[in-house]
Order: C-alpha cells, then structure tokens, then sequence
C-alpha cells in the first residue's frame, strides 16, 4: 500500500484545523460548515478505503490465514541516546483499521449534524462556529493521530492532545462559568491520571528496551508486515530476561507498568474512580459529547489496553495480576455507573453514565480475555463492543441533541411526550436504546452476546454480576426513553411552538447512523479482530444468549410498568430505598469526596508548604539573581564608554593577558 | 599550473559570476531619474540581485556532493561540510537582501545602492576564503577582504553623524585586531617556519610559551570578528550607527562566517598541541562573552544596541560549540547559527520595517505594538522567545543541542561551563521578554502607528518566522548536518 494514502487521514483534518482556525473568519459561518464536513467526509472515504484494503486485498494475511501487522511508514522524530528513539508513524493492524472507520463515520456524522446543530431556532449560527470546527478538525487528527500510533511514545503525545482538544470543546461556551469548570475538570482529571501512564511508560520501556509497539509484542515477517507473537517478540524476550520479574511492593516491576498504564486508560475511559470528569462534560455542545464523550475519546482506555494486550497476556501467563485489575475496576464501574443512571434528570447525564457503564463492559470484557478460553473471545467482544456502542451511543447523544435543540432544557421534565411531535427522532432513539438494551436482532445484542459469553467461560461471579448490569442497562435506558417520548405531554408543546424534528442536516446522521445500529452487528468480528490475527469462527452462544435476552425483557418490561404513564410506582420504589436512592441521584457523592481531599488534605498538607517553598525559597533565589545581575551590570557599565581609543586599550589589555595569563598559569602549576 | 583546480571552487566562481553580473549591471543598466533630484538611479538592481543570488543560492545546494578537495598547493580546501556552510551563509544574505530592498528603495540610497550589493558580495567572498583558507595568508586575504568593505558599508548612510562615528571605530578598531592578528601569525613563522595549518600543527614546539602568546593574539583578531568580550566594545556603537541591514549582516553573516572559520583555525592549526591551553582560554573567553554580553543587554532601551549585545552573548554561545570540539558539537553549532540566522533577522526585519516607516529604534517606542501592527509584533515575539530558548521554537532545539555538544566531551569543567551558560539563559530570559512585554502587555498609547509593510519586508519576515517554527519541528534538518558532519571538516 502507498504511505500517500493512508498519511492524508492524517494530514486532511489537520490542514482543516488549520485553515479553519487562521482563516475561519474570513469564511462565512455556511462555508466554514460545509468545508469542514467535506473535508471530513473525504477524510472519511480514504479511512474506509484503507481499511478495505487492510481487511480484504489479502495482502496483509500470511500463509496461516493470520491477519498482520502493517507499518505503512516510520520516521524517527526525535533521537534519544543509544538505540533508543522516538518515531512518528502509522500503525495498520485490525484495531487500529477498525478505530479508523469508527472515529471517521463518526466525526463526519457530527460534523453533518453540527450544521444544524449549532444555530439557534431561527438559523442564526452561533459565535464561534468557525473554532467549533477548528476544534473539531483538531480532535479528529488527535484522535487519528492516537489509534494509528506505532509506539507508545506517539501515542501519548497523541492521547495528550485528544485531552487537549476535549478541553477545548467541553468549554466552547466559554462564557458560561459551569462549561469553563467542567473543562478544567476534565483536563486536570485526566491529566492526573496520565502522570500514571506516563510513569507507566517509562517503567515499561525500561523493561523492553522499546517504544515500540511491534518491537514490544510482534516479530517481523517481511517488509513492514509484523506477526503478533509473544513468544519471540523482543520486546517480551528482554523484559522477561531482565528486570521485569523484579518485584515492588507486592507486584512485579512488569504489574506495575502495566496498571500504571491503565491508570491513564482509566482516566480517559472513565472508570471508577476517575470517571468524575465524564458527567460534567456534558456542559460542552452534544455534537461534542457525541463524539469525544461517547464513541470516541472515551474507548481511548480500552484501546490502549487492547493494544498492549499481549503485554497483559505474557503478565497474566507469569502470574500477575494486570488483567484482573482491569475486570475487577471494570465491573465495579460497570454496576455504579447504571445504577447512578437510574437516578439523573439531565438526559445527557443519563446518556453520560451509560457511556461510563458500556465502557466498564470493554474493560471487563478485555479482563476475562485468557488464552485458553475460546481464543481470547474476550478481545475480540470488547472491540466488538466498542464499535457497536460508537454507533449506537453517538446515535443516542445526537437524538438527545436533537431534543434539547427543539426543547431547549437537558431535562426529561421538560419534554414528556415528545413521540408524535418528533418522529424520526423518536424511532432513531428507540431503535439506540433497542441495540444498547441488547434485544435481537439489534446490534448491541451480537457484541453484548460475545461479551458475557466470555465472562461465562471465565468466571461465573462475573458473568452473574454483568447480566445484571446488563439488565440494568435496559431498565434505565427505558426510563430515559418513556420519560422522553411517553408520559403525559406538556401543554406548552402545543401550536406552533411545539418542538418538531429538526433540518435534514440533524435527521440525516440520526437515520443514517439507525441504520448502522441495527446491522452492524451482522459484521463478522471473530474473523477480522482478534488479538493475535488469527480468525476464528465465533457463533452465538444460545444458552447466554436467551438468559441475557429474558433479563433484558424483564428490565424493559419493569421500566414500561413504571414510566409508561405516570403512575406512583417510582416514588413507591424511591421510598423502599431511600438511602440508594439518595446516594445514586447525589453520585454515591463522589464529587464530595473528592472536594474533601483536594479542599481539606491535599490544600493543607501539601500545596501550602509548596507555596511557601515557592514564595520564599524560589522566588526568593531568583529576586537574588536578579537583583546580583542588576548590581553587575550597573557596575561594569563604565566599560562601554563610548570612546574608541579606551576601546583599543581595552583590546590590547584582553590579548596580553589572555596569552600571558595563559602562559603564566601553565609555567607556573604544571 | 594545473587549471583544473579552480573547479573545486564552485560555490566561490558562482559568487563571482554573480558579483559580476550586478557589477556590469549596473555599469551599463539605464538610468532614471529620481523624482525631487537631479541624481539618477540604476533600474531594477535590486530585483536582479535578489533573483541572482537566490539562484546562486539554490545552485550552492548541489555544491554539498562531492569529495573532500585540497588544491593550490594545500592552500585551499572544500569538503561537503564547508560547502554546507556557506549554503547556510547563502540563506541568510539572501534573507539580508530581500530585508534590504525597501531601505535601498528610499532617498538617498537608491542612487548607491548597487555598490551597497556590490560591497555586500565581495564581503561574502572574503567570508568564503576564510571559511576555506588552509593557509594563513589566504585565510589574512579572507580576514581582510570580509573586514575593509564592511567599514564602508557602515558608514553608507552618508548624512548620518552615527553612521560616519560608527565607521571610524569599526576601522580603527578592525585595523587594530588585524594588527595583533599579525603580530600573531609573525610569531607563528617564527617559531614553525610555515603558514600552512596542517605543517604548523606538524612543526609545533611542544611547551612554547610563545606560541601560547601568538595563539591568543590569533584568537584576539578572530575574536574582534566575533565580538568576544573583551574584544567587543566596538559592536554596540557600530550596531547602533550602522544601517539597520548592515548591522543585520554584522550580526548574523559575519559573525556566523568567522566562527566557522575559527573553529577550523583552533582545532586544525591549535587542536594538535596544547589543546588544553586553547581550549582553557576559549573557557574563560566565553563565561565572560556570555556573562557580560548579558549584563550589558539587561540596560539597553536602543532595539539595535539591545541586539548588538544579545548577538555578544549568542556567540559565547556558539562558541560553545567550538569548545566541544568533536562532530556533534560541529554539528550543533552549524545548526545554531542557521537558527540564529533566522531568529536574529526576523528581529531585524521588524525593526528594519518599522524604521523605514517612522525612525523609530527605541524600545520604548514599541510599547504597545501589538495592538497597532500584531502582525509586526507577533514575528518580533517569535524571534524573541527563539532567542531566548523557549520551546518549541528552533532556538530551544539549537541551545539543547549545542549544549548536548559540549557535555558530551564529559568533563567537569564542562558540565560547569554549561551550568553557566544555562544561568545566564535566565538572564537572557529576562530581557528578551522585556520586548515581549513592552509589545504585549503595556497598555500605553503606541507611537507607532498600524502601517502596512511592504512586500519585501513581508517576505523575508514570513521566511524568518518559518523558520523559526519550521526548524523546531522538522528534524531533518538537524540529522542531516549531524550525518554530514561524521565526515569532518
């Protein structure tokens, strides 16, 4: 394959950002729009084209029908010592082919949409509009960027500039003081659990010797084509060879890279207890949220995981605990996050502890990933999972943007009875909650399906623990959807105020995005991802499945009971439990805590000693160079005196005492 | 004789050519005359030359290729490094020369200003010679043909009291180092009974404390080049009275052309004996050019005498890179004056634009630039923070790498030499964004008005300012040198 191509998904959004953000006000509002779209959709058909070729030109299979690894090119960027070095390049392998298409149908799905999306009722565009597509262009190459990375150095630097992007966008009202806080809650959230990942690296590459990512986990097969293979991958040979075994504080030097890792996969993907910052993220535009804060940005954790996950595997053959760290903090958050969901108002919260809870079901689902059950079906479900839930899930954020956009509130009290007023709307969102609930033959049912049958075959508590979840999925995603369209209808929803679909350029990417949810599932995941490229035939686990469908039922048949119309058997359920209720509607106060610890601990006992130190130990040394240089510098003032034959003495004086002083020190000491 | 020797030197029968052409141009060109005067101009000179050697420019390139050459006797050397050199030199006089045309365009200049390019060239030449010479009389022909024109050129602005003042002392001062520079060589015959370098380094008398005495007047001469403290008193007045693109060529071209030249002179002619003593005096040299250029800087509000003593202290910097003496740190220092090259003259260019405007050179005149001319501004800004070494501009990059140069020689001395040069960034720090905060942060009414820039200035400003960034990220080029560089001079 020729690099040109495959480098313009690339260079296409960043030129776009470029562009749009120096010369976007020049442009009218319009043009800025359509420009952006286009260049996303081009950005959009080059992706699929790759991905075509990677997955069916043949070329990247070997003899044994596995699937490679291809660098399409590697440029050393920046030169550290000895072999080590830092390149940028562009990684094809089926992850990162799958993470292509996904994150360019989405990003040009919400660049259509954003068209419509950012005006207000009378197709007067918003300020900013032009930056709003700058960010967006940004965030795509950074996002690009990341999935293509072939060492783990790009991919920070990338991960790094995803969270810098999102900053940006979840405060794109900047005027607002709650978006402007959300966005530095964002940033120093994930910021903080990168110092983890950044550790991680180091530590990582000090057991590898490597950044690199083929070089860690694959051997080479031929001109830029790599072979997953952890038994004579270098990369693995030197760690286990060295100092990986060493152990430190209870887990070996190998654990802890890998969960330092993942620590910053937990920060990005929002797992417990890092998952603060995704809720209050809902404060950026809901093209935003669709796209960084649901489908995209968000799986970056899981990614990260999966590309290491050969890393994980040698870890877990060797008796560490790295795996089941991922499925224990993966189901926790799995359960909390779709319990809190039950419980918010703000339709984009619900959708925002979804996303939490779905991507809990990733990591879960990579945790359970072992060699010895149905070759690693775990891997390939959480991949699965994860481009099923992009689609679905940006289908769910841009439905609810399309209603906050005719209601103009987040809340579910303000819409009530919406179905006969909005009906695209309506069956695109019904058809999102179908597939995220798991009901045939939608497309969240086949990932979901895979998903538990891999926790089936690992570990009965946690299969038994994420049906329920996945139960739970369907109740609160009901909840949500009869609040919305059922219920009783408001009286302001009459005449000509009443809330209706929105312009083509929002019902557009709904319809089209429906569609995808309900067959993309159909796709023959086992056979084109899995950890190691070697496809197998993976077939629906009935006994799994028909459990996981009733428990889906029951949920969709309790949530209609409740919330078809309004009755008294919410408040009857509330009372029952009073304290998890409270607790799930407040977040089981997790905010608080944290305020707790940043406000009251980390304030006193650490950052006010470092403000002092600040204050008087630093500042105070460099008012002392300042002031020393300031006296210096007046005092020898009088050598530039302006007259050039105290010049030429000053020139003669310097070359005899320059060679005399010379000559007299060396005589003298040597 | 044999004539084929003359082709190994391309790059300077390029130069030639094109030094001709402007000459014969100009010679028998058409004239016109100049509106509000009875004096005639040459037509279109500055087109030409700028085109011309923009192609001569480019045509340096291909000139990298090839073998290293010794001809004349041993007289003259090129290798692909030296030819890369002087296609760093190439680049920033073209820059010079564009930044030139709308000073050369104005009353009273403009019937002159073909012997200002004419002198520009012939100064170029000399540079080459010395870059070249391995032998010290052609290196003293270099010297002197590279130092004598320059004096004219500084005084080019007939009318102006500063500029004649600002000659005077450049050539009392140039005539004075030549002296000692002389006095230098004599001593050098004396004791080895040759000029050329390799037989010097051959014939060298181990333990001569007269040789240390000829070496550091060699040094004192060449240092007068580089404004080495205490060989530097000279520079701020001429900065300040020379023309603007003068003291641009000064600052950047000369200087960047003699250290090259220096280099080669310490480590082939005084690298083979008592490399400690040279390399013990360039120690000292530097702390104090470094130091004291800083010092001085920290109390200039003139933009040209603030420059003049920044460019003092860059070449403490860049001699660092003569110091470290191995093939990184040659490396690093070639790619530390084409980045200051770039930095240096985009500051020259918004200073020079802003004086064709409205005469303005101080700095308290810019207060508040960036709300009249944020354009003008935001290059100055850029050329600032690439001055100061803040990433990710391409002066960060040539500070680490130069100082990477010099810690990889790995003794202590070293470590505190760096140490130094590292503390006085802080320094340096300070007055740079001095002008960053007279530009952006003073809330004052500015004194300059918003003007629009000609087309020339704007051109050699956005290459400037590319480079600046460009150098940052594209590591190429840094590679590259550092690749060519393996094969040393």
């Amino acid at each position: 394959m020729e690099a040109t191509l495959p480098l313009l998904i690339l260079v296409l959004p960043l030129l776009m950002f470029l562009f749009l953000g120096l010369f976007g006000k020049y442009l009218s509002h319009k043009w800025s729009g359509i420009i952006g779209t286009l260049g996303m959709g081009v950005t959009m058909v080059i992706a699929y084209y790759t991905a075509y070729t990677y997955f069916f030109s043949g070329d990247f299979v070997d003899a044994a029908g596995n699937r490679l690894q291809y660098v399409v090119f590697d440029q050393q960027w920046l030169s550290l010592w000895g072999d080590l070095s830092i390149n940028l390049g562009f990684l094809l392998d089926p992850i990162s082919a799958l993470m292509l298409v996904v994150v360019t149908t989405i990003s040009f799905m919400v660049h259509l949409y954003s068209n419509g999306y950012m005006r207000d009722h009378h197709g007067v565009y918003e300020t900013g509009f032009q930056r709003f597509y700058a960010f967006l262009s940004l965030f795509s190459f950074s996002m690009l960027g990341l999935v293509v990375a072939t060492n783990i150095f790009q991919m920070y630097i990338f991960w790094e500039l995803v969270g810098a992007s999102s900053y940006l966008l979840i405060g794109f009202y900047y005027t607002k003081p709650s978006a402007v806080s959300a966005s530095k809650k964002a940033f120093i959230v994930t910021r903080f659990a990168d110092l983890g990942f950044l550790i991680g690296i180091l530590v990582l590459s000090y057991c590898t010797e490597t950044f690199n990512f083929m070089s860690m986990t694959s051997s080479s097969v031929g001109e830029g084509l790599y072979h997953v293979d952890v038994t004579s991958a270098e990369g693995v040979k030197t760690m286990i060879e060295s100092r990986a075994g060493q152990m430190f504080l209870g887990g070996s030097i190998m654990t802890w890279a890998l969960v330092l890792i993942f620590m910053g996969g937990m920060g990005k993907s929002a797992m417990m207890p890092l998952h603060i910052w995704l809720p209050d993220a809902m404060e950026g535009p809901t093209p935003v949220s669709a796209l960084i804060h649901a489908a995209t940005m968000v799986v970056a954790g899981v990614y990260l995981v999966a590309r290491l996950f050969p890393l994980f595997m040698v870890n877990e053959l060797a008796g560490g605990a790295a795996l089941d760290i991922v499925t224990v903090v993966g189901a926790l958050t799995a359960a909390y996050a779709a319990i809190v969901a039950c419980t918010q108002v703000d339709i984009k919260r619900v959708l925002a502890f979804s996303t939490i809870s779905q991507i809990a079901f990733m990591m879960v689902s990579l945790g359970v990933s072992r060699g010895d059950v149905g070759e690693n079906l775990g891997y390939m479900a959480s991949m699965f999972h994860l481009f099923t839930h992009a689609m679905f899930k940006a289908l769910l954020f841009l439905g609810a943007g399309a209603l906050i956009h005719a209601v103009s509130s987040n809340d579910y009290t303000a819409m009530h009875g919406l179905r006969k007023h909005m009906p695209i709307t309506h069956i695109t969102f019904l058809i999102g909650c179908l597939a995220i609930a798991g009901i045939i033959p939608f497309s969240g049912f086949f990932s979901k399906d895979e998903i538990l049958a891999s926790c089936f075959g690992n570990s009965m508590v946690a299969y038994v623990w994420m049906s329920l979840v996945a139960g739970l999925t369907a109740f609160y995603m009901f909840r949500l959807y009869y609040l919305i369209f059922w219920w009783k209808e408001h009286k302001v929803h009459e005449g000509h105020h009443a809330p209706k679909d929105q312009p083509w350029t929002m019902t557009l990417p709904l319809i089209i995005l429906g569609v995808v949810a309900i067959f993309c599932g159909l796709v023959p995941f086992s056979e084109m991802v899995t950890w190691n490229g070697h496809p197998h035939h993976a077939h629906i686990n009935w006994t799994v499945a028909s459990v996981s469908l009733a428990v889906s039922i029951v949920a969709i048949g309790i949530a209609t009971l409740m919330y078809r119309k309004e009755n008294s058997l919410p408040a009857k359920m509330r009372s029952l439990f009073p304290r998890l209720w409270q607790g799930a509607h407040h977040r089981f106060y997790f905010d608080e805590l944290y305020m707790f610890i940043t406000h009251k601990i980390i304030f006193n006992s650490i950052c006010k000693p470092i403000a002092w130190f600040d204050r008087h130990i630093i500042d105070g040394t460099m008012d002392a160079f300042a002031a020393i240089t300031n006296k210096a510098s007046y005092a020898i003032r009088g050598l530039q005196s302006g007259n050039a034959q105290s010049y030429v003495w000053v020139y003669l004086l310097g070359a005899l005492v320059l060679g005399g002083g010379t000559v007299a020190i060396i005589f003298l000491f040597f | 004789m044999d004539y084929s020797q003359f082709l190994a030197m391309k790059q300077e029968i390029g130069l030639l050519v094109v030094f001709l052409l402007v000459f014969l141009y100009d010679l028998f060109a058409p004239r016109y005359a100049v509106a509000g005067s009875d004096k005639k101009a040459v037509k279109g000179i500055s087109t030409i030359t700028v085109v011309l050697f923009a192609l001569y420019t480019v045509y340096g390139f291909f000139c990298t290729v090839g073998d290293a050459q010794l001809v004349f006797g041993g007289m003259y050397s090129t290798t692909p490094v030296v030819a890369t050199i002087k296609n760093i030199l190439n680049v920033g006089v073209l820059i010079v020369l564009i930044q030139s045309m709308q000073w050369n365009a104005s009353e009273p200049q403009i019937m002159r200003r073909a012997e200002f390019y004419e002198l520009m060239l012939i100064t170029l030449f000399g540079m080459y010679l010395m870059i070249s010479a391995r032998h010290f009389l052609l290196f003293v022909i270099g010297l002197e043909a590279a130092s004598l024109p320059l004096a004219a050129m500084v005084a080019f602005d007939k009318n102006k009291y500063e500029s004649h003042e600002a000659a005077v002392k450049y050539i009392l001062t140039a005539l004075f180092s030549s002296a000692i520079f002389m006095l230098g060589l004599s001593f050098v015959y004396g004791l080895t009974g040759t000029l050329y370098f390799d037989k010097i380094a051959e014939a060298s008398v181990e333990g001569s404390g007269m040789l240390i005495v000829a070496m550091a007047f060699v040094m004192a001469g060449i240092g007068f080049k580089l404004s080495l403290v205490p060989f530097h008193l000279w520079t701020a007045d001429v900065y300040q009275g020379a023309p603007t693109s003068v003291t641009s060529y000064l600052s950047v071209i000369s200087k960047g052309a003699t250290a090259f030249a220096f280099m080669v002179v310490m480590v082939q002619v005084f690298g083979q004996f008592y490399s400690a003593a040279w390399e013990w005096m360039l120690y000292g040299l530097i702390i104090l050019t470094i130091t004291v250029g800083n010092l001085f800087a920290i109390r200039q509000r003139n933009m040209k005498r603030f420059l003049a003593f920044s460019s003092v202290s860059q070449a403490g910097y860049i001699m660092l890179g003569v110091i470290g003496a191995n093939d990184m740190s040659l490396a690093a220092m070639m790619f530390y004056i084409l980045v200051y090259i770039f930095s240096n003259l985009a500051a020259f260019g918004v200073i020079q634009s802003i004086e064709n405007k409205t005469g303005l050179v101080g700095m308290d005149s810019y207060r508040g630039l960036s709300k009249t001319n944020p354009r003008l501004a935001f290059a100055m800004m850029l050329a600032m923070f690439s001055l100061a070494g803040i990433p990710p501009f391409a002066g960060f990059f040539s500070k680490f790498f130069i100082f990477t140069g010099a810690l990889n020689v790995g003794t202590t001395a070293m470590y505190v030499l760096v140490l130094i040069a590292l503390i006085n960034t802080i320094v340096s720090l300070y007055y740079y964004l001095l002008v960053v905060k007279a530009m952006y942060i003073s809330d004052e009414e500015c004194e300059i008005a918003t003007f629009k820039s000609k087309c020339s200035e704007r051109l050699a400003l956005v290459i400037t300012v590319g480079g600046i960034i460009l150098l940052g990220i594209v590591s190429v080029v840094y590679n590259s040198l550092l690749v060519l560089t393996e094969n040393p001079v």
